[in-house]
């Protein structure tokens, strides 16, 4: 099992964020289209991954309630991008599973019903380029 | 051979807890030359400098190496000490082994033998100078001020007031600045125009101020003390001798759909016009891109119903040279432009206005003659939503990097006479976080909060929303309460970043003044010298320096007035004798060295030489000692090796690379 140190490095590794840029402006929590549905809020993920305290972070609906609208990422003054921290997090949760390494072939027979969404709009969005 | 002292520096722990300064001032005397060698806590100190002084006089030296911090710090500290001991002062090399060495490396063994290395390069170099003496230059008493805004006023009347004569180009028709466009000014919330017209009146009126407006800075030649500047004064149209500014040719201009730049664009002005009412001069100006006259040779009405027939339509730009001794720029600021940030709406409501804009709308004098109310349908608001930090603090290409300083106190402001004057308007200000340093500034704030009601909401805003009915989806988080707000309001006000005027880019490369990524002048010391550009002679007042208020752009223009007034004071100025020379004999009269002078310092002359018996005329360079800056672009472009530059000569390199790589 990964140290919550080794998770909390690997989430800025894949997403290529340095959080200590966050200047504690919320305007991600702002502009976040699914904030109700969220338990942990986007401005707060950045706190959770400085914090190293990924255990919370993946076990919170939040990674799967993200749309990945990515409008956080838009508009985030400082570079932070928290989608991408959740995008991130939502990865190693993934990995950790085992489910890594997806190709597009193999998709369409592993499409359930229970196959958040999301997550392959995220991922193909990671993957495409 | 010279008797060459060598003195290292611990600058505290600065250097020594990194450098073995024990080690390079036992190896100094290893060096060729070298009879004495020490180390001391603090060599700039007074009693670093007696140490200095008397080794000088024991020893009888006639060089020093003196190991410490960057020679932009105390090349000049050390260089007095010299002098005042009976040394030459140009005998003297700092080796930099503090910014150069112990500060960017951590290796104490990797820093010592870096620090050696620095050392043995200047112990070359002092080995081969020879003493140099400083010629004299005049100083020209007379000032300019770039820009006429309250930086340029409040410098220009300084320094006026001190009986130099002083000029202020101001590229506008009038002089007023920023602040002029301003309707109340915190903390005390007194009227703008109140305290800035009478300020106007009096540099317009003072016998040494003499105002150049609608003009601008053309080119500049020449250095500290001996500035010349050209000034293009564009056409007027407008006798200004003749003008009484009686303001009826701007009644009957029939061309009235020009965007009034003094209201922002929210409401249009005539083709000739004054900014506005209490403009200084009161004399107006034709703009020709808007004037049927000039655009179709028929009209003609402001010459018609002009009394004093002060219209002249066949006026044409002027160059004006006139000789400076000192400059200073007070170049001010706009807001940055906000067509990136299409979350706020800025382009699609006529109701998402900048604080700049909002200032217009609450000023008697302006679009809406003071009355508060949407631009879109003249209704009054009954909620307001105010955002902060809009482009500041941002580390995208959006924005600005900085904090724009003034926004948090201005935003309380506009918040508190809103409550004050439409007491049923409600008031929200999404803030990232409240900064009010300054006397009386944190209770203006509070004053705001607590006896005015205004809402402060700790969190920024992520869109706004123009709805059918006209109102504004405000969509922002409430990060104490940790809850997303939906708000309705009727107007939203942006505290747009604050950038420098973006014609500082262009006035900067002529003054070969340094700038830096956002635009801002650099200052020559950022703690000791705030007022003063790396140029020699180049001051700087107000926001071109870096975001301010208005007590503190007053109060840096009074500083930089008076850096003016010590240059202006002086008689005459020792030049730097580091300057560069040809050999008569090696010089083949290429002119590649003309050509990559940037101070326009070398020329070409015809005289006769003397080779080894042949005598005959030729080409040669000449360097005007009082033009050369000694930068040596010349000496390294020569491709006979005529060039030299005194103090830096080309053995001289030579032996500090031959040292370094020994």
């Amino acid at each position: 099992m990964k140290t919550e140190k080794n998770r909390a490095e690997m989430i800025r590794e894949i997403s290529g964020v340095n959080p200590l840029k966050c200047m504690k402006c919320g305007k991600c929590s702002a502009s976040c289209p699914s904030y109700n549905e969220m338990d942990i809020k986007p401005h707060q993920f950045v706190s959770y991954v400085i914090n190293e305290d990924i255990e919370a972070l993946a076990n919170s609906t939040s990674l799967w309630k993200c749309l990945s609208c990515f409008a956080c990422v838009e508009r985030c003054p400082r570079d932070v991008k928290p989608g991408k921290l959740i995008d991130a997090a939502r990865q190693i949760v993934v990995r950790e599973r085992g489910q890594d390494y997806l190709t597009p072939d193999e998709i369409p027979e592993l499409i359930d019903p229970e196959t958040p969404q999301q997550l392959l709009v995220s991922a193909f969005r990671r993957y495409r380029r | 051979m010279q008797r060459i002292g060598v003195f290292v520096c611990h600058c505290g722990t600065n250097i020594a807890a990194t450098v073995d300064v024990k080690k390079v001032t036992e190896m100094a005397l290893h060096e060729p030359g070298v009879v004495h060698a020490e180390d001391y806590q603090y060599m700039c100190s007074e009693a670093g400098q007696e140490l200095i002084h008397k080794a000088i006089k024991e020893k009888h030296l006639t060089g020093l190496v003196v190991c410490s911090c960057s020679p932009r710090m105390h090349e000049t500290t050390f260089r007095n000490a010299a002098e005042k001991a009976g040394l030459n002062p140009y005998m003297v090399e700092i080796a930099n082994i503090r910014e150069h060495c112990s500060w960017i490396h951590k290796d104490i063994e990797e820093a010592t033998e870096k620090a050696v290395i620095l050392m043995r390069a200047a112990i070359a170099k002092v080995n081969l100078d020879a003493p140099l003496k400083p010629g004299e230059s005049k100083v020209t008493k007379r000032a300019l001020v770039i820009g006429g805004g309250i930086a340029g006023i409040q410098t220009a009347l300084d320094i006026a007031e001190a009986g130099y004569p002083v000029d202020i180009v101001e590229k506008t028709p009038s002089i007023g600045g920023r602040m002029s466009q301003l309707d109340k000014t915190f903390p005390t919330l007194d009227c703008s125009s109140c305290i800035l017209t009478p300020k106007m009146g009096e540099v317009n009126a003072h016998p040494n101020v003499n105002i150049y407006t609608y003009s601008e800075v053309e080119s500049v030649a020449g250095f500290v003390g001996d500035f010349t500047v050209e000034i293009r004064k564009k056409a007027r149209s407008v006798d200004m001798d003749k003008c009484t500014g009686c303001g009826v040719c701007q009644e009957k201009c029939p061309s009235k759909k020009t965007p009034s730049e003094f209201n922002r664009g929210l409401d249009t002005r005539s083709a000739i016009y004054t900014p506005f009412a209490q403009a200084v001069p009161n004399v107006p100006v034709i703009d020709r891109d808007a004037c049927i006259k000039f655009k179709t040779g028929k009209c003609g009405v402001c010459s018609k119903v002009c009394q004093a027939g002060a219209i002249d339509y066949d006026q044409v730009d002027e160059i004006i040279t006139e000789k400076y001794g000192a400059i200073v720029v007070a170049t001010g600021f706009d807001m940055i432009k906000l067509d990136k940030y299409d979350e706020y709406a800025y382009s699609q409501s006529k109701d998402v206005i900048t604080s700049l804009e909002l200032e217009r709308i609450m000023n008697a004098a302006g679009p809406t003659g003071g009355h508060l109310e949407r631009l879109s349908d003249g209704k009054a608001p009954k909620e307001m939503v105010f955002i902060q930090c809009v482009g500041s603090r941002c580390a995208d290409e959006r924005g600005k990097s900085y904090c724009s300083k003034v926004c948090c106190m201005y935003t309380a402001k506009h918040a508190m006479l809103i409550r004050d004057k439409y007491p049923d308007v409600n008031v929200t200000v999404f803030y990232i976080d409240v900064r009010t340093p300054g006397k009386n500034f944190d209770e203006f704030y509070r004053r705001a909060v607590e006896e005015y009601g205004v809402n402060y909401i700790k969190g920024q805003v992520g869109k706004v929303i123009p709805q059918p009915d006209g109102k504004l989806l405000v969509q922002g988080a409430d990060l104490l309460d940790n809850k997303q707000i939906l708000k309705e309001a009727d107007m939203v006000v942006l505290a747009a970043a604050i950038e420098p005027n973006p014609d500082v880019r262009k006035i900067a490369t002529m003054l070969t003044a340094s700038i830096d990524t956002n635009n801002f002048l650099t200052e020559a010391h950022a703690k000791l010298r705030p007022v003063e550009s790396p140029t020699a002679g180049i001051f700087l007042s107000g926001v071109c320096q870096g975001p301010k208020d208005i007590p503190e752009t007053v109060s840096q223009a009074g500083a930089a007035a008076v850096k003016a007034i010590g240059l202006l004071a002086k008689d005459k100025l020792l030049t730097n004798p580091c300057t560069a020379h040809s050999d008569e004999l090696m010089c083949n009269g290429c002119s590649q060295c003309a050509n990559v002078c940037p101070y326009g310092a070398i020329s070409y002359e015809d005289k006769e030489v003397n080779d080894h018996g042949v005598r005959e005329v030729r080409r040669l360079a000449v360097v005007n000692d009082a033009l050369c800056q000694g930068c040596g672009a010349c000496t390294v472009t020569c491709p006979s090796g005529a060039m030299d530059l005194q103090g830096f000569s080309n053995r001289q390199i030579l032996a500090e690379v031959d040292a370094i790589c020994r």
